[in-house]
């Protein structure tokens, strides 16, 4: 195959998000302006100006005509898909981390990091249909974690919340209440920080990918541990392929290492592993950086990865692929 | 085989030919369709071999796949007006972009094979983290696999004691036998006793790698891929093509995962008819540098 190459950010990336269609790709970066790529052809539709920091995470809704952003100039913006205008902007006194819109995409779950004597939280917004009746007004705050939480996303019917983050520690917290329900065991979790987490396409069951080099698929009622991958480096991001069980974990050596060994130790390929046998099926190469976001095309002939290299890959696979035997 | 080439390309090579000129002979050509189904036929005129006039009529169909699949909503999207940075992006500004190298989803054995079997090219850090990492080989004290030679335990034990880079002159002259004496300088590469990283890196991309020359100048690298995968796996593929005219420049290579494979590829390959053209294929020598 010959991936495409877009080259909108001038910043290393950070997320990578399709549309329920999979016509449309975003791509965020610590660069401000979040961007809206035709994901057939590459081509660029648009950007969403006004952040003013890092962009750290997006989600859009079902019917993509909403876009949602957390950034880390201390707010989350809502956007017109289709014109770039912003429609309301949440602010906090902390970095917004993570986004994700619920199930019907009348909430919205906002993870703030800890800032200033601030600890993390989890938000809870309510989700206005006509934007001039959005109001930044939180429906939950959940606190309780230490450190940073890399990603939060709902659970199956919008009853309960998933997220992940510094402490290594996977949680599900019930997003009536906000108890805490279950806490991934220390002994079997991740060992280091999530960098990511990925539900699958029917929401049973999500994956998160761990600087302990690792990535493990949970079950999403449960918190069971299913399957463990195991990789030789740090894994920044994560997918699932819904076509096929594949599992696609991009990483790469620390950002900072990078200059100080050739490039093809660094590991910055895209690997593919079984789901079930957890073998490894191949690499993907491309990327002259490690790999910070991973995205699958819902149709599952296509996957995008975004580098700190200030590239997005978008691959469309070759016939062959979706015959690969073990 | 030359009546299917005379019909469907002309070669330069052909072009040469006294019966070329009689072409203003033959009735022009005509296109019927392509009607509501798709179908195009196509009516032409040509000399066969024997000088007689021959009538060719191609028929193809062109079916419609990818609309049928895309939503409504996506049809409408495709039309947006451009916004925000992109309303007044350049035509220059080429942000997006096909690759030009041909990436595959490179297997870590070949298809078939046992997962035990050792990785042919192999890199140094993948081998890190096994247990028997024959790459790991202590200067100091000789030990396989245990430490690297600078955080060797027996550093201060051995004989010379100040260093490292003391410490591997002994060892490379006793590995060296052969030329090098105790006072002729020895690359730290050639040294016996190195880890090859360096050059193992360096050299990874000329392992099993077959150099394939008189490639006809319509030849990419799918068409190689197609024409030496049979062989085994294959891990790069790359034809040389001229940055200015953007045509090829009639070689290519081929890497292969195993080099049984590529012996096979040159036995077989070697002298094949493919495209007009005799091939040429042979391993490919490490550039003398």
């Amino acid at each position: 195959m010959r991936p495409i190459l877009m080259k909108g950010h001038e910043r290393p990336l950070t997320f990578l998000k399709y549309n329920r269609d999979g016509d449309l790709l975003f791509s965020c970066a610590k660069d401000h302006n979040p961007t809206v790529w035709y994901a057939d052809n590459g081509e660029r539709l648009g950007t969403y100006r006004g952040h003013n920091g890092a962009v750290w995470c997006c989600d859009v809704s079902r019917d993509s005509m909403r876009l949602i952003t957390g950034s880390a100039d201390q707010t989350a913006k809502l956007w017109n898909v289709q014109t770039g205008q912003q429609l309301f902007s949440f602010n906090f006194d902390s970095p917004a981390r993570a986004v994700d819109f619920s199930v019907g995409d009348k909430l919205a779950v906002i993870t703030t990091d800890p800032f200033m004597e601030l600890p993390s939280a989890i938000h809870v917004k309510r989700i206005a249909r006509d934007p001039s009746e959005q109001t930044g007004e939180s429906v939950l705050l959940l606190k309780g974690p230490q450190g940073r939480i890399n990603r939060a996303v709902w659970g199956p019917l919008n009853k309960t919340i998933i997220s992940a983050g510094e402490d290594a520690v996977v949680r599900i917290w019930d997003s009536e209440t906000g108890k805490l329900l279950k806490e991934s065991d220390k002994e079997i979790g991740h060992k280091k920080t999530v960098t990511s987490l990925t539900k699958s396409s029917d929401g049973s069951h999500f994956i998160t990918g761990s600087l302990d080099k690792s990535a493990k698929l949970w079950d999403t009622r449960t918190l069971t541990l299913i399957k463990t991958y195991v990789t030789e480096r740090p894994v920044n991001a994560v997918t699932m392929s819904p076509l096929l069980d594949h599992v696609v974990l991009g990483g790469g050596q620390d950002a900072s290492a990078v200059t100080t060994t050739d490039h093809r130790a660094g590991k910055f390929e895209a690997k593919f592993y079984d789901k079930i046998l957890q073998e490894e099926i191949g690499g993907v190469k491309g990327h002259f950086g490690p790999i910070n976001a991973l995205a699958f095309n819902p149709d599952g002939k296509s996957f995008s990865s975004g580098g700190e290299d200030g590239y997005v890959r978008l691959h469309h696979f070759d016939p062959d692929y979706f015959n690969i035997k073990i | 085989m030359a009546q299917a080439a005379s019909r469907s390309k002309l070669r330069w090579g052909e072009l040469d030919d006294d019966d070329g000129d009689l072409d203003f002979l033959l009735p022009p050509k005509k296109i019927i369709g392509p009607d509501e189904n798709g179908v195009k036929k196509v009516i032409e005129y040509q000399f066969n071999e024997d000088g007689n006039k021959v009538k060719i009529t191609t028929t193809t169909r062109t079916r419609k796949l990818a609309n049928a699949r895309l939503s409504k909503h996506a049809v409408e999207r495709r039309s947006w007006a451009k916004f925000g940075d992109a309303v007044h992006e350049d035509v220059g500004s080429r942000l997006t972009m096909v690759s030009t190298e041909e990436i595959l989803l490179e297997r870590p054995r070949a298809p078939g094979s046992k997962p035990e079997e050792p990785k042919v090219a192999g890199d140094p850090l993948a081998q890190l983290g096994k247990g028997g990492a024959v790459l790991m080989v202590c200067r100091t004290c000789g030990k396989k696999g245990d430490h690297w030679t600078s955080r060797c335990p027996y550093k201060d034990l051995a004989p010379q004691g100040e260093g490292l880079d003391k410490a591997t002159a002994p060892e490379a002259a006793a590995a060296a036998p052969g030329g090098a004496t105790k006072g002729t300088y020895v690359p730290p590469g050639m040294r016996a006793g190195a880890d090859r990283t360096g050059t193992d890196m360096r050299r990874r991309n000329d392992e099993n790698s077959v150099r394939v020359t008189n490639l006809s100048e319509d030849t990419r690298e799918p068409d190689l891929l197609e024409l030496f995968r049979p062989f085994g796996a294959v891990s790069r593929v790359y034809v040389a093509v001229d940055q200015k005219t953007g045509m090829s420049r009639g070689f290519g290579f081929v890497n292969f995962v195993n080099r049984e494979d590529a012996q096979r590829a040159i036995n077989k390959l070697n002298g094949y008819g493919y495209d007009n053209l005799i091939l040429r294929v042979e391993w490919a020598t490490p550039r003398a540098t």
